[in-house]
């Protein structure tokens, strides 16, 4: 009966994206640094949850914010994780996903907009993204801006440092930024910082 | 207000017993079709429950009014069922007799609801209580007054 019910899961899930009803559609992936989440809506990726955060607080918190229609539909994300696949593998220096920029607002926002412009294997200062975002003053908050990147890794908060390069922080915890940028070649398997 | 959880987690504890409870009520046939509409109905109505304390009973309830949704199109064709009910006649209710559903899928809301995850679950006061959020006093009630509403019309 667990296999009959399994499938009319898998159907009932078909069926509410064909209605319009999938508002947030999620999945698990694998990745060299543990499991991700992958969350997107109609609009385009609105998560990705690193390995060390917590997965329900992240799904509750899109039932929140975006919608309580939340469903495991990995078919929907099936774009997003072959490309953060090829990503991984060194094969792919720039994602080609729509996204879902709803979960950040102002000041914030720009300052991520201006992040997923930074090019593959380049990096830029907190003070750089504050500037681009329209107030150069405003360092901490493009800080803050980057530690609350909803959508980590495709919008590429690890390739912003400290002025003078030293790593700054980062979400995932800062060895995972290390590899990042040593994946990118921006810099040695023995940073200085 | 309770928030509402994500929905997969509604759908991952709650759908072994909305099948369970649909394949006694309509069958293995049936069950499947009345799962998907339950859920559908479910999540089309979620983002404006106001109240998500008791979402097993909620969803007990859907899937009650889908059964008897089933039973109602189903007319009087024969309906295939997986076990045939030992017990035929209980408390003067045949098991299942199309004419029958057709005089419960009639009966108020509340009534209709309260015979069906009786007789059609075999689901005890307490729970019938849980589904409709009120108390077993009222469950009692609606069950007693639906099935004098269905000895008069049946009889």
């Amino acid at each position: 009966m667990s296999t009959s019910v399994d499938t009319a899961i898998d159907r009932f899930t078909a069926r509410a994206a064909e209605e319009g009803m999938l508002d947030v559609a999620y999945t698990r992936a694998d990745s060299p640094f543990g499991p991700l989440l992958l969350a997107k809506t109609k609009r385009g990726l609105v998560r990705v949850g690193l390995p060390n955060q917590d997965t329900d607080e992240l799904l509750v918190d899109l039932a929140e914010r975006v919608s309580p229609r939340v469903l495991e539909a990995p078919q929907a994300l099936d774009e997003a994780r072959r490309e953060l696949d090829l990503y991984f593998e060194g094969k792919l220096d720039s994602f080609d996903l729509p996204l879902d920029w709803r979960l950040s607002g102002g000041f914030r926002q720009r300052v991520l907009r201006a992040i997923n412009r930074i090019p593959y294997g380049q990096t830029r200062s907190y003070t750089e993204m504050a500037r681009k975002a329209g107030n150069e003053r405003a360092v901490r908050a493009a800080g803050t801006a980057c530690g609350s990147n909803p959508i980590p890794l495709v919008v590429p908060c690890h390739r912003v440092l400290r002025t003078g390069g030293a790593l700054g922080g980062y979400g995932g915890g800062l060895p995972m930024k290390e590899a990042l940028l040593q994946l990118e070649g921006v810099l040695d398997e023995s940073p200085a910082s | 207000m309770t928030a509402l959880p994500p929905f997969q987690t509604v759908l991952d504890d709650h759908a072994k017993a909305v099948m369970a409870i649909l394949h006694g009520a309509v069958g293995r046939d049936g069950a499947e079709d009345c799962f998907q509409e339950t859920f559908l109905a479910a999540l089309r109505a979620y983002p404006k429950l106001e109240d998500a304390s008791n979402l097993r009973g909620w969803l007990l309830t859907i899937a009650h009014r889908k059964a008897i949704d089933h039973h109602r199109a189903r007319g009087r064709n024969p309906v295939p069922v997986a076990e045939v009910a030992e017990v035929a006649v209980e408390d003067g209710i045949p098991a299942r007799d199309e004419q029958l559903w057709a005089a419960v899928g009639g009966l108020p809301p509340k009534q209709r609801a309260a015979v069906a995850l009786r007789y059609g679950s075999d689901l005890p006061h307490s729970e019938i209580a849980a589904a409709l959020g009120c108390s077993p006093e009222a469950a009692r009630r609606n069950l007693h007054e639906g099935l004098k509403r269905l000895r008069k019309e049946l009889a």
